[in-house]
């Protein structure tokens, strides 16, 4: 078979796919039936376009093959029931004209409707970030699977479970109304997130961390004037444009001594380029992006903005309060001023609850104390940090760390 | 569809630090929905030690008194509601001044 045919109909399934199912779900109230349809009529492409030719659109072919089937195999269902609910998707579609070219203007809000269903709310996080990558990314069962590590029948029942709670608990297939819209979308915002960071939480799956952004791209289409939206894809983007030169050889590397020429310049240039248009109130997912893209534009650590960076953890600060963002902040205050200004935010925090028993402070006292020449009272912070840290690869970087002052 | 909200205390909350914001008065609540054709019947019940349970098995009648099982959360009342979806139950519930002491459990009727 011509490799041709087959890249003509991955190119039309990757634009397609997710509009056809959210469309089918739509009309038949049935996912599992809207999934298999189009799987079945990619199945049917293969066979047929090799021997009749690719059809002059294949995006409206695959969409009317599609729609006939899932009518089918409705109208061989028993029930009358079923039948008539046929009869309600047949008038539906017949409404759209299936053997129309694809509308993409009104079918833009079903793949809406069908990323707000999957994030609800009511659907327990595990289920939602499932149904997301099954539905809306359009990954199978098996990959889903492997990627959070457990086996296959597992999250077959998982998504079997999430779907039947769909309709059980009355979960509508609709955009929420405008009032709920911010927090329904930050909903939508915290999923992919997960996602992104499940990319590089310890089991570290690269392929999780690749789909958060196509799925950032894919929200980013469907709601332009959400600068949260966009702003999470450029915070994805830019973390993950750092990716190859933070872990070299198994070992974490530091902002500072990253080597930037082995930054994704690809990523970097698209993060750049997703900016926040201007008279916003800059949300936490724009302001953590901004701090990343101000780091992008720097070449090194000392050329790095920091007085940029202080005021946008100020402004980060006063959205979405964190111990963890007050010591980031102290860390570039004593970039932007003085290791001793750093080390007097620093103490600022030194009794937070949520602060002890964790490694980041004395590290990020023991970074402000070395930069001020302090290389003794470093080295006894490193100390401190080394047995409370997390991971062995951030215990290996403390103890670089460590062996680079000229301490006792 | 409709919907029965199950009302319930949360007796282990700390109820100092309610914050009533966008709720209403349990009396303003039910004319808003009442009039607005949402709440079609609801009621407070009597706590859980004034219930009496039924069951039976093979095919002897018992007939207990207290609730069918311990549980943490007592429920106090129930209303009946006509919406169209759960965002739209979900809407009315959140209004309601128990959502805020106590909890609400939404469960739409099986059609």
């Amino acid at each position: 078979m011509g490799d041709d045919v087959r890249e003509t109909l991955a190119a039309a399934m990757a634009a397609e796919r997710l509009r056809i199912v959210a469309s089918l779900i739509r009309t038949t109230r049935d996912w599992d039936l809207a999934e298999d349809a189009v799987a079945d009529a990619a199945e049917r492409a293969l066979l047929t376009w090799p021997r009749d030719g690719v059809p002059r659109n294949p995006a409206a072919w695959l969409t009317t093959t599609a729609q006939r089937r899932a009518l089918d195999v409705i109208r061989r269902a028993s029930t009358e029931r079923v039948k008539l609910e046929a009869l309600g998707a047949q008038q539906e579609l017949d409404e759209q004209g299936g053997d129309q070219p694809v509308d993409h203007g009104v079918l833009t809000d079903d793949r809406l409707r069908l990323v707000f269903t999957c994030c609800h709310p009511a659907l327990a996080m595990e289920a939602r970030v499932a149904l997301t990558l099954k539905v809306v990314a359009g990954l199978s069962t098996g990959e889903v699977a492997r990627m959070f590590l457990v086996p296959e029948p597992t999250m077959g029942q998982r998504l079997l479970r999430a779907k039947k709670r769909i309709a059980n608990a009355a979960i509508p297939y609709k955009v929420p109304e405008a009032a709920d819209l911010p927090e329904r979308v930050d909903g939508v915002l915290a999923v992919v997130y997960l996602v992104f960071t499940q990319g590089y939480a310890g089991g570290a799956v690269p392929e999780l961390a690749e789909e958060a952004i196509r799925l950032g791209r894919l929200l980013r289409d469907l709601m332009p004037e959400e600068d949260e939206v966009t702003g999470l894809l450029a915070l994805m983007l830019a973390h993950h444009a750092r990716r190859d030169a933070r872990l070299v050889d198994g070992e974490l590397v530091t902002l500072e001594h990253q080597d930037r020429t082995r930054w994704d310049r690809a990523a970097v240039d698209e993060a750049l380029s997703l900016s926040m248009p201007p008279g916003r109130v800059p949300g936490p997912y724009r302001l953590q992006a901004e701090l990343a893209l101000t780091h992008l534009r720097a070449t090194d650590a000392a050329d790095t903005d920091w007085r940029r960076i202080v005021r946008l953890y100020d402004r980060l600060l006063h959205v979405q309060p964190s111990p963890v963002v007050s010591l980031n902040r102290a860390i570039a205050v004593g970039m932007a001023e003085s290791p001793a200004v750093g080390l007097l935010a620093l103490a600022d925090l030194a009794h937070h609850p949520a602060l002890q028993g964790l490694h980041l402070l004395p590290a990020a006292r023991a970074d402000l104390l070395a930069r001020a020449g302090r290389d003794a009272e470093a080295a006894a912070e490193l100390d401190r940090a080394l047995t409370l840290a997390p991971t062995e690869q951030e215990r290996r970087q403390l103890a670089r760390r460590r062996a680079e002052l000229a301490g006792p | 569809m409709k919907f029965l909200m199950l009302v319930s205390l949360d007796p282990s909350r700390d109820r100092s630090d309610e914050d009533l914001t966008g709720t209403l008065e349990v009396e303003d609540w039910v004319t808003k929905y009442d009039d607005a054709g949402v709440r079609l019947l609801g009621s407070q019940v009597r706590m859980a030690e004034d219930a009496t349970s039924v069951t039976r098995r093979e095919g002897k009648l018992l007939v207990t008194d207290g609730p069918y099982a311990e549980t943490r959360e007592w429920i106090v009342g129930f209303d009946v509601l006509e919406c169209a979806d759960l965002d739209e139950a979900i809407k009315v519930a959140a209004e309601h001044p128990m959502a805020v002491g106590g909890r609400l459990e939404l469960r739409p009727f099986v059609d």
